[in-house]
């Protein structure tokens, strides 16, 4: 039973791809992966957008958004209707382009930024047997991929010929391109552990148990300073609270999308959002160990719940987050960036290097667990003290 | 140690989150249109004609002095002087407004009004729920929608209600007082020169006419 229901999709799937002729199967079936991915994940896109800004509501003592419901009737759906709203608002709205603009880039960006995030997803695996491609290289297709959306926010900044479009996409590209390199490092210490650059046999590898608990990546010690790091990049690359600065409402308006309106400006919203869930589902694939349980008495619950439950409770996280951080600085940012994040990814490799040769066994264990520890806590410390005098507080010599 | 404070801030911000459901005093907001905060004293959207008694027309303490008019910085009053005059709350002739507009659309709530006006006669009103389907003659209002009575005034802000009327009452009282104070002289003056012309020893009624 609980096998069936684990492979409930799988079976739908093969049910429905029956009913055509076979040269037909091959079309059918791509097909059959790609409109629940953009379904599922499109859905849990507007379901976020009421989630976030409900949450960000009680986290600053507000209601929240609580009253669009079905129109026409007194039910309210604790305001879960406000998507629907949203949507045809920016359906009907006009679709304004600047005279100046470049029509072609302007009009291209929005769509270069989504279709590099769904590409992304196809070699996400999202429970056992559900990944739309098994890619060989899934890892670096995924980073590949996802450095394209570099290039949307950049057409979408000059395209405009707006400056404060411009000034937006610089810091979109200058801050991308700085945490891009802690992303990949953090990744590549468990392609090291892992020997492997396909997403299905690194979440394999994390398939087994130890007792009662798994595997996973984040239950050492290179695995959770990777973790975060993976997480404080991941939430740079996705453009969110802290690192919003390339939108920084109260700098530069909106950034690099000040002057889509409309369509247009729900494509960047949409692509936003799926980018996040995208990395933070490789993130659960390389850390989390993902669709995996974590304790082997949980095994009975469907790979795909336990995919969707890990991707939900992250991007929970990432609000919370988004609720609690101010934004950071642009030199802030960059001195964040190059020097803590990538000296810390870099040791992460060292230690990813000394944990696959260093011995398992009995007082064995124990002491690569010091050991390992020490040479990331040690540093933390220290560049953490770096770091921290950095942000004493101003004296003004002439204006106090 | 770095990381401390941004764990100190979550640990916050999760205490907000699970105490607002918890605890109804935590949250800083009402829901508007069923709840309302009630406003403060001092709170001014825009200027209403204050009357008294109980005809909005008859009553306006409004000469049409045009002093607001020409005070306005954004220029959103316009008035028509009466060709006649009726008596104000002294019981001196005066003129009053024939037209009295306000556009609302352009009126910026600075108060200057209210602060030139020498009969206390336009004053700030607390009504803020102005929207209309008509954006350009439904933001124009006219004499008929600003006169409102001085009970509105007294209802809305209390103590400087009390203070313009006691101020109006002491004018009343001592344009009133001057009034018998002349009435009195005058009538001291005729009963004089009455008292002058019986006591004389030329009787006013001339001879000739006897």
């Amino acid at each position: 039973m609980a096998g069936k229901l684990d492979q409930l999709f799988v079976a739908l799937k093969h049910w429905a791809v029956g009913f055509f002729p076979e040269a037909w199967q091959p079309l059918v079936s791509i097909l059959l992966s790609i409109v629940p991915i953009i379904a599922v994940f499109g859905g849990l896109f507007a379901i976020t957008t009421v989630i976030e800004r409900k949450g960000l509501g009680r986290i600053q003592n507000r209601l929240g958004p609580n009253r669009v419901g079905i129109p026409l009737t007194n039910i309210r759906l604790f305001g879960f209707g406000q998507f629907i709203a949203d949507g045809i608002k920016a359906l009907i709205k006009e679709d304004v382009v600047p005279r100046a603009a470049d029509k072609v880039v302007h009009f291209l960006a929005p769509i270069a930024l989504v279709v590099p995030v769904l590409l992304g997803y196809s070699v996400l695996p999202f429970g056992r047997n559900m990944v739309p491609i098994d890619l060989d290289a899934g890892l670096l297709f995924f980073f590949a991929v996802g450095a394209g959306t570099e290039l949307s926010l950049f057409m979408a900044g000059w395209g405009s010929r707006n400056k404060y479009s411009l000034l937006g996409a610089m810091r979109a590209i200058a801050q991308m391109i700085s945490y891009e390199m802690p992303l990949v490092l953090s990744g590549l210490a468990v392609v090291m552990i892992t020997g492997t650059l396909s997403l299905p046999k690194i979440v394999e590898a994390q398939n087994a148990y130890t007792g009662t608990i798994a595997h996973w990546h984040v239950f050492t010690p290179w695995g959770l300073a990777g973790f975060i790091l993976f997480i404080i990049s991941s939430l740079a690359e996705a453009n969110r609270s802290p690192f919003d600065m390339p939108e920084a409402e109260s700098e530069i308006i909106a950034g690099y999308f000040v002057e889509y309106s409309g369509f247009k400006f729900a494509l960047f919203f949409l692509g936003e959002y799926l980018g996040m869930f995208a990395v933070a589902g490789l993130g659960i694939t390389l850390f989390l160990g993902g669709w995996t349980a974590p304790f082997s008495w949980l095994t009975w619950i469907p790979s795909w719940a336990w995919f969707m439950g890990k991707l939900v409770t992250i991007v929970a996280v990432f609000i919370w987050i988004r609720g609690t951080v101010p934004r950071l600085r642009a030199d802030q940012l960059m001195n964040f960036a190059w020097k803590f994040m990538l000296p810390m990814a870099l040791l992460n490799i060292v230690v990813a290097g000394l944990w696959h040769f260093t011995g398992r066994e009995g007082w064995n264990m124990i002491v690569r667990w010091l050991v390992c520890a020490g040479i990331l806590i040690v540093p933390y410390l220290l560049l953490g003290r770096a770091l921290e005098t950095k942000f004493v507080k101003r004296v003004y010599r002439y204006a106090s | 140690m770095l990381g401390t404070g941004i764990l100190q801030g979550m640990v916050e911000t999760a205490r907000n989150f699970v105490g607002s459901y918890t605890d109804e005093a935590r949250l800083t907001t009402v829901e508007y249109p069923e709840q309302r905060i009630p406003l403060k004293e001092a709170t001014r959207q825009f200027p209403f004609l204050v009357f008294d008694g109980s005809d909005p027309q008859a009553g306006l303490r409004c000469v049409a002095c045009q002093i607001c008019e020409k005070e306005c910085p954004p220029q959103c009053i316009f008035i028509e002087k009466s060709k006649d005059k009726k008596p104000d709350y002294i019981g001196k002739p005066q003129f009053y407004p024939a037209t009295f507009d306000i556009d609302i659309s352009v009126c910026m709530s600075c108060q200057i009004c209210v602060e030139v006006c020498p009969f206390e006669a336009i004053k700030m009103d607390n009504e803020f729920e102005l929207s209309t389907t008509d954006r350009f003659g439904g933001l124009l209002t006219h004499k008929q929608q600003l006169a409102k009575p001085n009970e509105h005034y007294h209802k809305i802000h209390p103590t400087e209600a009390a203070e313009v009327d006691a101020r109006l009452a002491a004018d009343k009282a001592k344009a009133e007082a001057k009034a018998k104070t002349d009435a009195d002289a005058k009538a001291k003056a005729a009963a004089e020169a009455k008292a002058k012309t019986a006591a004389s020893p030329f009787p006013a009624i001339p001879v000739a006419a006897t």
